[in-house]
């Protein structure tokens, strides 16, 4: 059963335009929405009801969900489904995050393209399972071995939980990579109202199957039919017979392992096929930055005690204003230094012992002072607390 | 209807250009079992376009790269799950997986527990040499007891791991183990371990002379694969003289290795059940619209 | 007779050892690598059974059968060979 994406079915299955649910399941949503046809899963809190909402209403829509039996295979069947044609997605937190680094990196190597939301919790090891925390950001840019580029998406409220799901899609088709949706404990057992979108305002990029002639066809360097430094995909099963290894490969996909040369041309291109359009990934809200002086840089679910804190601090007449990142992987250094001009003090509230806190310094160059807000332990600051970080 | 008759055309047929003579060894037992795939394949007469090799990692795991169809070279043990997957988005792609003693039974036990279990409608092909050859000698799940390797050096003091019968306890719907030595009866097995709706397992003795016979005294080539012959019994064979024969012969034939079909069963695959779910879901269609409650 | 793809061959003699026959035998010339290939023996009883062809790990022997050795009596073997009767 081959699946084809019927929207009226879609709607039907989700339901009514405005509802009231959790985070986990606005996820499930999003994945819907954008055509999801392969969820590979494992139970871990507290991400269990992403996998439990896609059991219920995949199936529904046509699509496959399988139980794998640890987060390691749930990946591989991840990959090895949008291999075989599907979207395919799979939700897990710190723990199994871990266990798929090797994976991930085996993604990133073969151009696979697929989305993992990681609903992250105090580390690390058990920690606290039901509490949230962002304590993994630093380990989806560098967490398995090699170099490589990654994608990573922060959504703070429900609404964006599923908004950014249907983004991570387009972003994983279009750079022919792994995005991860990194939400929290908190975002993810919230619940929330949510509006779905309507079909005419959804805008869903497809991956960019191969289309020419079988003999003409070099599966792994640049397309042959656009200027992008993104391949054509040769879905198994249409005739283009490629051979996809996570060994140095050369352009036709064979094992070339025994060259310096090789190897530094296949990591560059898999690398600047995104950094190179690092202006265009830039998905930032500014608030009150025009005159500021302090300025927060914050992202997740910490934005949301910080707009309290910024407004406080508005009233004392304390010129503040708060820049959210929607998008923190790759990082936006550019907007950060241009900010670092402008205001005396940076501020980055954190869910951890200050992780992003070293891109936003690194950027800012010693133009102004970059203080780290941390706590960890599974509570969520409160605007008490960071209103202290304006006046000290 | 087999139209090819020579291993001539078999090469024009299914391999890639360029890509052979294989990086093997001289007396090495995968190319065979290569073949011997190959053979089943052009028996049944399959589209080549709609079948997909997968394997992990290890000397067997090379063999996709010299096959002319789609192929997926993945991470050491996993190659079922990303099977499992291939299959889950395009149930009508023929799916096989090239796997090793170490790849399958060491690091990937666990996919390939599970997915035997589930019935996943794939054929595992697993290339039994009792060691780590591409890594250089090390010791494998499969090893038998008193062999030396490198990381062994003083005589294995575990118990080898018997897949077959694992496999046949989990319910798999077919379960077979040959030596690469003779070529006819596994051609017949691995042609109706392909055809097999469910999942399959087909185990070959292969024998590995650089890494395994040279620390284990099996002398050269020649004499490598005759330890095979020796050392081997059909299972009709040794449920035979178990029954009737004398004791002198019961205890000859009791520590030798048993090849033969173990299981072959008619249970229906994951993907079928998956269907039948999906289709009785889409019958009630009217009635879910109206169900209100938990989503 | 046989036809040997002498580049492909890696000289493990496996199809020597195993002929039923004893039909084959190491020859004089080298190959790329060193190796000397196989080869029929002058005087031979080769009745196509085709086990050479089966077990080259290598795919490079391939049994062509002969149409003017009709009239030699020819071996039954154990089981019928893949890929059905000889042309």
């Amino acid at each position: 059963m081959k699946y084809k994406r019927d929207p009226k079915r879609i709607r039907e299955v989700l339901g009514k335009k405005v509802q009231f649910i959790l985070g986990d399941m606005a996820c499930v949503y999003g994945g819907l929405l954008a055509g999801c046809s392969f969820f590979g899963g494992y139970p871990i809190t507290p991400a269990s009801e992403v996998a439990e909402g896609m059991a219920r209403m995949l199936p529904r829509v046509g699509g496959t969900y399988i139980q794998m039996e640890d987060e390691i295979g749930s990946i591989a069947a991840v990959i090895g489904a949008a291999w075989g044609g599907a979207k395919s997605m799979t939700g897990t937190s710190g723990p199994g995050f871990s266990l798929m680094m090797e994976n991930y990196g085996y993604a990133v190597m073969t151009e696979t393209p697929c989305v993992i939301v990681n609903v992250q919790r105090t580390g690390p090891s058990t920690g606290q399972p039901t509490l949230g925390a962002q304590g993994d950001m630093m380990q989806v840019r560098w967490g398995t071995h090699g170099d490589f580029e990654a994608i990573a998406l922060t959504p703070s409220t429900v609404q964006e939980c599923m908004d950014f799901t249907i983004e991570a899609f387009n972003l994983a088709e279009k750079y022919r990579t792994p995005v991860c949706v990194m939400t929290d404990g908190e975002i993810g057992h919230l619940r929330e109202r949510i509006i779905l979108p309507d079909e005419k305002d959804l805008k869903l990029i497809n991956r960019v199957p191969a289309t020419i002639d079988k003999k003409k066809f070099i599966p792994f360097t640049n397309s042959q039919t656009r200027k992008s430094k993104v391949p054509d995909f040769p879905t198994f099963g249409t005739g283009y017979r490629t051979y996809v290894t996570g060994l140095t490969h050369n352009e036709k996909g064979f094992p070339a392992t025994d060259k310096q040369p090789d190897h530094e041309r296949l990591v560059k291109r898999i690398t600047t096929k995104i950094t190179d359009d690092s202006d265009k990934l830039v998905m930032v809200e500014k608030i009150q930055l025009d005159d500021a002086k302090i300025a927060f840089v914050t992202y997740g679910a910490t934005a949301r005690p910080a707009e309290s804190a910024m407004e406080m601090g508005r009233k004392k007449g304390i010129k503040v204003g708060l820049l959210r990142l929607k998008l923190v992987w790759p990082f936006p250094d550019k907007l950060i230094t241009e900010l670092a001009k402008e205001v005396d003090k940076i501020i980055v509230p954190e869910m951890n012992l200050g992780q992003i806190v070293h891109p936003v310094r690194e950027y800012a160059s010693g133009q102004c002072e970059v203080v780290s807000a941390q706590k960890i332990g599974g509570e969520m600051h409160l605007p008490n607390e960071l209103f202290k970080y304006l006046e000290g | 209807m087999v139209d090819i008759k020579t291993a001539e055309e078999l090469n024009k047929k299914y391999l890639r250009e360029g890509m052979w003579p294989t990086i093997f060894c001289n007396g090495c037992g995968i190319g065979v079992v290569l073949e011997y795939t190959l053979w089943a394949i052009e028996e049944l007469g399959w589209d080549m376009d709609k079948v997909v090799f997968a394997s992990g990692i290890g000397c067997s795991s090379r063999l996709p790269a010299y096959i002319n169809a789609d192929g997926l070279h993945t991470t050491h043990g996993r190659a079922i799950a990303f099977a499992t997957g291939i299959k889950a988005a395009n149930p009508d792609l023929n799916v096989i997986v090239f796997t090793g003693d170490g790849d399958c039974s060491g690091i990937g036990g666990n996919h390939f527990i599970h997915a035997a279990r589930r019935n996943i409608d794939i054929t595992v092909i697993m290339v039994n040499n009792f060691i780590y050859g591409m890594t250089g000698g090390q010791l494998s799940p499969t090893a038998p007891l008193g062999s030396i390797a490198t990381t062994a050096p003083y005589g294995n003091i575990e118990h080898p791991f018997d897949i077959c019968g694992l496999a046949t306890a989990l319910g798999a719907n077919y379960v077979a183990r040959w030596s690469v030595t003779y070529p006819y009866q596994p051609i017949k097995s691995v042609k109706e371990g392909l055809q097999k709706k469910g999942f399959s397992l087909l185990e070959f003795l292969a024998p590995c002379p650089t890494a395994y016979g040279r620390r284990n005294k099996l002398g050269d080539i020649k004499k490598h694969w005759k330890w095979y012959d020796d050392n081997t019994i059909l299972i009709e064979d040794y449920e035979r003289i178990m029954k009737y024969g004398s004791e002198e012969e019961k205890e000859q034939i009791k520590n030798k290795m048993q090849l033969g079909v173990f299981q072959d069963i008619e249970k229906p695959g994951f993907f079928e059940g998956y269907e039948k779910l999906v289709n009785r879901l889409q019958e009630k269609k009217s009635k879910t619209a109206k169900t209100k409650g938990r989503k | 007779m046989i036809e040997v793809k002498e580049d492909w061959c890696k000289g493990c003699n496996i199809c020597i050892d195993r002929c039923p026959v004893d039909a084959l035998e190491e020859s004089d010339k080298l190959n790329r690598r060193g190796i000397r290939p196989p080869r029929l023996k002058k005087e031979n009883d080769c009745n196509y059974c085709r086990l050479c062809e089966l077990l080259c790990p290598d795919l490079a022997v391939t049994v062509i059968p002969d149409k003017e050795d009709d009239k030699k009596p020819m071996k039954k073997t154990l089981l019928t060979p893949v890929g059905g009767k000889i042309k």
